[in-house]
């Protein structure tokens, strides 16, 4: 017989599920857990800056690794807090388990001091949520939690606990086994019958890989099929790292900023297989004009993204790991000359880059030179703005879970505290965040947090003075009437991070920048480089918000390409 | 085969009819937020609702009036992935449940 009160059911019952990291803030509502927590020799606490932060590191813990990372968060402005990282880790599935106090169930619905409907509010941003209502309960709440956050598509699970539940006492016989990612269904045969068909038929089919191909260890199966039959392949935000940048049947990212030969290559495409990816907006543009000439074969373990916005021929609904190695030995070796070689010749003629943007003083020669130095098996990290975008184009992603960024919410502040996530879930490897100095401002307060645990963490802060991409579109859609973007004060970055205690850099105005880039990335534990970057520097190409893929404005080949 | 067609040029005007769902769903006091909230955010036009719990009181049954004919199967397979839902039936239009309601109208 075990007797214990519901605080410390719930740490032992994490312990059990092999959590060794739990991100967050204590407050009166979750002060039990804390206490619990304390006693607790197989979970390192890392106490964040804000709760916001603690999502966002448990997050970067899950996508660097792959498993469920936890977060708490006190009731009331804890809870609310802690929501936006929540519901970035929905829209890109990622399996984070948040617990959060709540005030005890005899004060619910007064009004109480810091009371908020953390259960109403969350059910929108998870995969499913709980509202703790009897101690006994939690024994099955909790491994249910971590089962929801895991299997099928994963995604954010949110348990609300009363306090009065954390300290009422439980005593039970038996513990509940962890839970695990369950089984899938298998996809269904004659489905993937007739989708080898397809393929084996198809003269000009294009692969895309999102990033179910990532939660489903799912690169090399796909590898496998686009060597087999010569199926170039492309990757939304989500995907990169899925087939390394550098495989000759890669053509990078598709959507808003591709390169142009990529969205061109999808125009004509025959045959578009969407491989655990969702037809996102800003990979498709607008819809009606995506892939025109194709069919499409659709593969989810999610049914109900099946046919959400562009009907698919084929709907194989399962694993796209199990899916993939079930099509490969029904595929026939294809080399597909004419395709590739079609491709081939709109990559000469519309090369993403210049010689003249590749030097270390510009965006894309600054992210290439970190991609030198920056040890094989690192990660990146990115903010969201311009320097997300020139990453995803540019840097040489070679696995899956490499890039640590926010796609589907785009959420400003995601970077700095899911760059320490990763580098706690993997104290032995480099992490590199690239971020916006818009983006810095939202979390940078976690700099402590990277203090304080010596994290691996270098921070490349590409700083425009602005918020880049806002100011990219008043440029290109509102008349160049820029409003509310451009930061009327100059901040000086590194002294800010010295004043954490973290070494810090300037990249002064004729500094040798990959000198300087080198360094930093030899020193031991967190520092930061302020880089300047010109206000005028834009992301090109760019399909317009709403419009077609074939309309892209801007770049070093716009000239050429009347469409 | 099929036609290659985007779901969101279909026409929307004029093709939307009742239908009814009948759900079994575990009974919990947040259990109708879940549908509503996921009727609501998704744009899925719920008519009418009754729900009523069942046996001893661990799950309940519930109808949803459905204004949907072209996203039907859709909201369906979105009201299947809730975790609190146990199973999902589809009748037509004029069910007993709704009907038999009329009269208090
Ligand atoms: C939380 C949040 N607020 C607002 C936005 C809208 N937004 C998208 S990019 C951007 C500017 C980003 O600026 P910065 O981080 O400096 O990056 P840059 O584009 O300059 O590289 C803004 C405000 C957002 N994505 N997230």
């Amino acid at each position: 017989m075990y007797t214990m009160n519901g605080a410390q059911l719930i740490i032992k019952m994490l312990e059990r599920q092999g959590v060794e990291l739990i991100a967050g803030i204590p407050g009166g509502a979750n002060l039990p857990l804390y206490d619990a927590l304390f006693a607790s020799s197989a979970i390192k606490h890392i106490l964040c800056r804000h709760e916001q932060g603690a999502g966002f590191l448990a997050q970067g813990i899950s996508r660097s690794t792959g498993k469920a990372a936890v977060c708490f968060a006190t009731s009331g402005p804890g809870a609310t807090n802690i929501l936006t990282a929540i519901a970035d880790a929905y829209l890109d599935s990622i399996p984070v388990v948040c617990i959060t106090g709540q005030v005890p169930a005899s004060l619910i619905g007064t009004d109480a001091f810091q009371e908020v409907d953390t259960y109403g509010m969350s059910i929108p941003v998870t995969k499913h949520n709980n509202l703790v209502r009897s101690v006994t309960d939690l024994l099955y709440i909790i491994p249910k939690a971590f089962e929801l956050a895991l299997s099928g598509r994963p995604g954010p699970v949110l348990i609300d606990v009363p306090k009065d539940i954390q300290t009422a006492m439980i005593s039970f016989l038996k513990w509940p086994q962890p839970g695990c990612c369950l089984e899938q269904k298998p996809t269904d045969s004659s489905q993937l019958a007739m989708a080898a068909e397809m393929i084996n038929t198809a003269k000009r089919p294009i692969l895309c890989l999102g990033g179910g191909i990532i939660h489903a260890g799912a690169s090399e199966a796909a590898r496998a099929l686009i060597e087999k039959s010569s199926i170039p392949a492309t990757m939304t935000l989500m995907g990169l790292g899925a087939l390394a940048a550098d495989h000759p049947l890669s053509l990078g990212m598709l959507g808003m900023h591709a390169a142009r030969s990529t969205n061109m290559a999808l125009q004509h495409c025959d045959l578009f297989i969407a491989a655990g990816a969702r037809f996102d907006d800003r990979a498709t543009g607008k819809i009606v004009e995506f892939c025109p000439e194709a069919r499409v074969i659709h593969m989810d373990i999610d049914p109900s993204e099946l046919s959400k916005l562009k009907t698919a021929h084929i709907a194989l609904a399962g694993d796209v790991k199990e899916s993939l190695h079930a099509l490969l030995p029904t595929l026939e070796p294809n080399g597909r000359k004419i395709w590739r070689n079609y491709i081939e010749v709109l990559q000469e003629m519309y090369p993403l880059t210049s010689p003249e943007a590749v030097v270390p003083e510009k965006p894309y020669g600054l992210i290439l030179k970190i991609s030198e130095l920056l040890q094989e098996n690192g990660f990146v990290a990115t903010d969201v703005g311009k320097h997300q975008m020139w990453t995803a184009q540019v840097f040489p992603f070679t696995r899956p879970r490499q890039l640590l960024t926010s796609g589907g919410l785009g959420t400003m502040g995601f970077g700095l505290p899911a760059a320490i996530g990763a580098a706690l879930a993997f104290p032995d490897r480099q992490v590199v965040l690239f971020t916006g100095d818009g983006s810095l401002q939202m979390n940078i307060q976690e700099l402590a947090t990277a203090v304080e645990q010596q994290v691996n963490v270098k921070i490349i802060v590409m700083n425009n003075k602005s918020l880049g991409l806002v100011r990219q579109q008043q440029n290109l859609f509102y008349q160049k009437q820029y409003f509310a973007c451009d930061f009327q004060i100059d901040i000086d970055f590194a002294a800010i991070a010295k004043g954490f205690g973290m070494k810090a850099f300037n990249a002064e105005p004729g500094c040798n920048v990959a000198e300087l880039l080198s360094v930093i990335l030899t020193q031991p534990g967190p520092c930061l480089i302020n880089v300047p970057v010109g206000v005028e520097e834009e992301v090109y190409p760019m399909v317009p918000p709403g419009a077609s893929n074939s309309i892209m404005l801007g770049g070093c080949n716009a000239e050429k390409c009347k469409c | 085969m099929q036609k290659n067609v985007n779901v969101e040029m279909i026409d929307k005007e004029n093709r939307s009819a009742v239908m009814v769902l009948e759900l079994m769903v575990n009974n919990h006091p947040g259990v109708m937020s879940h549908i509503c909230g996921l009727f609501s955010r998704r744009a899925y036009n719920l008519e009418g609702i009754v729900c009523m719990p069942i046996g001893a009181g661990e799950l309940s049954r519930m109808w949803l009036q459905v204004n949907e004919e072209l996203k039907l199967e859709q909201v369906i397979k979105q009201v299947q992935k809730l975790p609190d839902v146990v199973s999902v039936a589809r009748h037509a239009a004029g069910h007993p449940v709704f009907s038999g309601l009329a009269a208090f109208m």
